[in-house]
């Protein structure tokens, strides 16, 4: 017990934010892999940055985890087929993340997956297998509970940690890189750039909150990847040399916290890692909340959290960086929630660019007066209309919805969305300037900073959709900018 | 003109979507795959269409007529000590008073064909001017008030949400320019049927108590004294602010502070602290007009200050003012202030330095 105590920190005093039901109705199902699409759609630019440039043509024939579209900017990460078969149409499609419209490669595919060559680490490849097996056997066995910890997963864990600790950083950042690897919280932050910094880092937060009501992905992906999740982030922690790595998991969720306990413990980096506990509120999952709760750190206005000396990464993109550098795995499937008004809610494994209504046909049909879909969380997701729209990197959840109708009032001038807002700024003056166009005005009150959260609609009495009004009011600034 | 720029833009996006569906089929073929589509989708979700909306997708469901519901249901305890202390005379009034503001309100949404909605602020309004009125005022002088306070101090700048001025307190206020005479009549509580007693109230000079000091002490926590009939009882005022506060109804700051500086400006004069602070409005005003949302700053240190110079402001009032009372026209002027304040105090956004970091401007490019 404790060793225990040592690995485990409780934090989160955060006076603002939100408590909300969590509704995580999916959590305790396991991840299941879908069968492959039949068509995928994929996105030019599904990261945040420069969209890619197209590498193949109409009726050229593609392998699965092949590169078909790349950018020399350094701000992006590479396109893989995610299926084998042939491109059938290059078209266009509109972007719900970054609100623009893109080029989309169609590929139609034909029969099972042929893997294009793919780079595997050896040294690290081989000492992951024996860990893999352990560990897999113990998931199915479901005899995780007060296990002593055995001498042959220690050795094995110190076999991957030396070779890891052998590796060069540089290959490993190009590993990366070239397998597309973006934040998988939802930013789709390109992962290679956070791993390039030049600025000196101390503190590695790994990210495992999940703090949307619902989606419980990365919960399953700490729960049924969790050795992979531990030697990713050792990976990042190897390359970026900070002093301490956090792994922030939300109290909610407290098989995770007990489960990264004892992995660190098996692995022996009590010394480097440490699971931090943190009191369950919306918006933890963000990056500047998350910081400030795990270290007390405020980053910057406009920065981003290499300024304070703090890279945080989600629990799925460790663990891809980790199937990235050991087994040369490129990027091109991802756990998504299927819940709300759903028959069957669950998490899949899915590959990138299959349509929306393969994955709801997936999960059970949908209930009656089901009538919105939902890409991401009920706080922060994107409505779409066309179900053949495609899962790219950024998507973690899909959502029905029943229609509830809301009527807006006029606002009260109540404050409590100043009084709940994470980022301390004053959401009923965006509506209010927005309503009358005087969008300018907007940036005295700081627009930038926010973080479209949502908690100042959902505790809005007046129902106003602040929000929409927000989004609004950026796009018509920037496009002044411009 | 941001407007249409916005709906050309949507234009531009639809016919991209329409290319998006036909590419790879004939223009002939785009309609008939449409149609396809479209029964797909109905056969899948019984609908047609799915809608679109807004993130947040969920909501607390914590409305203003919720709110506005709570806080009547709190105010009916200074209510019940009205028609307690000052019997039926002052349940007429109460009726009076919200029966008019509701009515009011609901005339004038229909003559500016706004949609009405019960939302229950109309309700408050009236029983608020109701309760800060003197127990024998004439009921036509009540309806006058209440519907001068809607018509005038509410809907005539927009309704809900855009009044610059307390409407129960202008209310009270264009009473007592108009009528000073019926306003300051001042009657000891009687219960039901007996002859009315002329009594100064405790803070004009005429004010005479005959007893110890405790027993008007008693007196003005329990209510038993001549006043505004809502305003006499400290103890359900007190316990109706728990109410709000427990119920996150109200910021505690305001009351709170607001009596506070009373105090101590009367402890600093040499007055009588705890019989400043328990006669007349001040409670009354403190926790249920001065807390108001609309007419009041929406940030904790604008709320705070609001509630400083309310404070400020009664005490001159009381002390050097021509009038015994003066919380009324002291929340009044600090409404006045809301705007400016609420201009200059803001919250300091996260991580809000005064330089922006220069470098990470060029990192972004």
């Amino acid at each position: 017990m404790g060793v225990q105590m040592n690995t485990v920190i409780k934090k989160g005093f955060f006076s603002k934010g939100l408590r909300l039901a969590e509704n995580k109705i999916s959590r305790s199902s396991p991840i299941q892999e879908m069968k492959l699409p039949v068509r995928v759609l994929i996105l030019m630019q599904q990261h945040f940055g420069e969209p890619c440039d197209l590498l193949v043509g109409r009726g050229d024939r593609v392998l699965t985890g092949q590169i078909i579209a790349e950018s020399q900017k350094l701000f992006s990460a590479p396109l893989h087929a995610t299926v084998t078969g042939t491109v059938t149409s290059i078209t266009k499609a509109i972007n719900p993340f970054a609100n623009n419209i893109v080029n989309a490669v169609e590929i139609t595919r034909e029969g099972q997956d042929i893997w294009t060559e793919l780079k595997p680490d050896k040294l690290i490849s081989h000492a992951s297998e024996d860990l893999n097996r352990l560990y897999s056997y113990e998931l199915k066995n479901d005899s995780k509970d007060k296990q002593p910890v055995s001498a042959d997963v220690r050795d094995s864990w110190r076999n991957l940690t030396e070779a890891i600790n052998e590796a060069d950083s540089n290959e490993i950042i190009e590993k990366v890189k070239n397998a597309g690897i973006t934040g998988l919280g939802g930013a789709t932050f390109p992962t290679h750039v956070k791993l390039l910094t030049k600025k000196i880092i101390d503190t590695l937060v790994i990210n495992g909150c999940e703090c949307e009501p619902y989606i419980t992905a990365d919960h399953r992906i700490m729960l049924e990847y969790g050795w992979k999740v531990l030697a990713g982030a050792y990976i990042v922690f190897k390359v970026l040399s900070p002093k301490t790595a956090y792994i922030a998991i939300e109290d909610n969720k407290e098989d995770a916290i007990e489960l990264f306990g004892r992995l660190i413990k098996e692995a022996g980096l009590e010394e480097k890692f440490k699971v931090v506990s943190i009191k369950s509120k919306y918006p933890m999952g963000a990056e500047k909340t998350l910081i400030q709760t795990v270290i007390g750190k405020k980053v910057p206005v406009g920065g981003l959290p290499m300024d304070i000396g703090v890279v945080v990464n989600n629990v799925g993109t460790v663990k891809a960086v980790f199937d990235a550098v050991s087994e040369g795995l490129p990027l091109i499937s991802k756990v998504i929630t299927l819940t709300g008004d759903i028959t069957n809610p669950q998490n899949v494994l899915a590959r990138i660019g299959t349509p929306v209504i393969d994955l709801v046909n997936f999960g059970g049909k949908l209930e009656k007066n089901s009538s919105r879909v939902i890409l991401g969380g009920p706080m922060m997701g994107n409505i779409i209309v066309d179900l053949n729209f495609p899962i790219t990197k950024a998507v973690n959840c899909i959502m029905l919805k029943k229609t509830n109708k809301m009527h807006e009032s006029n606002c009260i001038r109540c404050g409590r969305c100043i009084s709940i807002c994470p980022m301390n700024l004053m959401p009923l003056m965006y509506a209010l300037y927005a309503k009358n166009s005087k969008f300018e005005v907007l940036r005295d009150y700081h627009i930038s900073t926010c973080i479209e959260c949502g908690s100042c609609a959902y505790v809005c009495p007046a129902s106003i959709p602040i929000v929409a009004y927000i989004k609004t009011a950026k796009s018509v600034l920037t496009g002044y900018g411009k | 003109m941001e407007n249409k720029e916005k709906n050309s833009e949507n234009l531009d996006k639809k016919e991209s979507i329409e290319i998006k569906t036909e590419a790879g089929v004939s223009s002939e073929g785009a309609r008939a795959v449409q149609k396809e589509i479209k029964k797909a989708a109905a056969r899948t979700y019984n609908e047609n269409e799915l809608l679109i909306s807004h993130s947040p997708h969920i909501w607390s469901g914590f409305s203003t007529s919720k709110i506005m519901y709570v806080f009547l249901a709190s105010l009916m305890l200074p209510t019940a000590s009205a028609i307690y202390f000052f019997g039926l005379k002052a349940l007429w009034i109460i009726i009076a008073s919200t029966f008019t503001a509701a009515l009011v309100e609901f005339i004038i949404k229909k003559i500016r064909k706004k949609r009405f909605v019960m939302d229950g602020s109309a309700l408050i309004t009236g029983l608020l001017l109701a309760l800060t009125l003197p127990p024998r005022i004439p009921i036509w002088m009540v309806v006058v008030g209440s519907a001068f306070a809607i018509a005038i101090a509410k809907e005539a700048f927009g309704g809900i949400g855009y009044n610059i001025f307390n409407p129960a307190l202008a209310g009270r206020a264009f009473l007592a320019i108009c009528f000073p005479v019926e306003m300051t009549k001042w009657y000891l509580p009687q219960n039901f049927g007996a002859d009315a007693i002329t009594s100064a109230t405790p803070l004009s000079e005429g004010f005479v108590f005959e007893g110890s000091k405790t027993a008007l002490y008693k007196n003005l926590f329990f209510g038993n004294t001549a006043g505004s009939i809502g305003e006499t009882s400290a103890l359900l005022i007190l316990v109706a602010f728990l109410i709000l506060v427990i119920l996150k109804i109200t910021d505690w700051k305001i009351p709170v502070i607001f009596v506070a500086t009373v105090a101590v400006m009367s402890l600093l004069w040499g007055d009588d602290v705890l019989f400043q602070v328990m006669a007349g409005g001040l409670m009354f005003g403190a926790v249920f007009m001065a807390t108001d949302y609309v007419t009041t700053p929406v940030t904790g240190i604008g709320k705070s200050l609001f509630a400083l110079g309310c404070g400020l402001i009664t005490f001159v009032i009381r002390k050097f003012g021509a009038m015994p009372e003066g919380v009324c026209f002291a929340i009044l002027i600090m409404n006045g202030f809301t705007p400016l304040i609420d201009r200059y105090i803001r919250p300091k956004p996260f991580g809000f330095v005064k330089e922006k970091p220069k470098k990470v401007k060029a990192r972004e490019k």
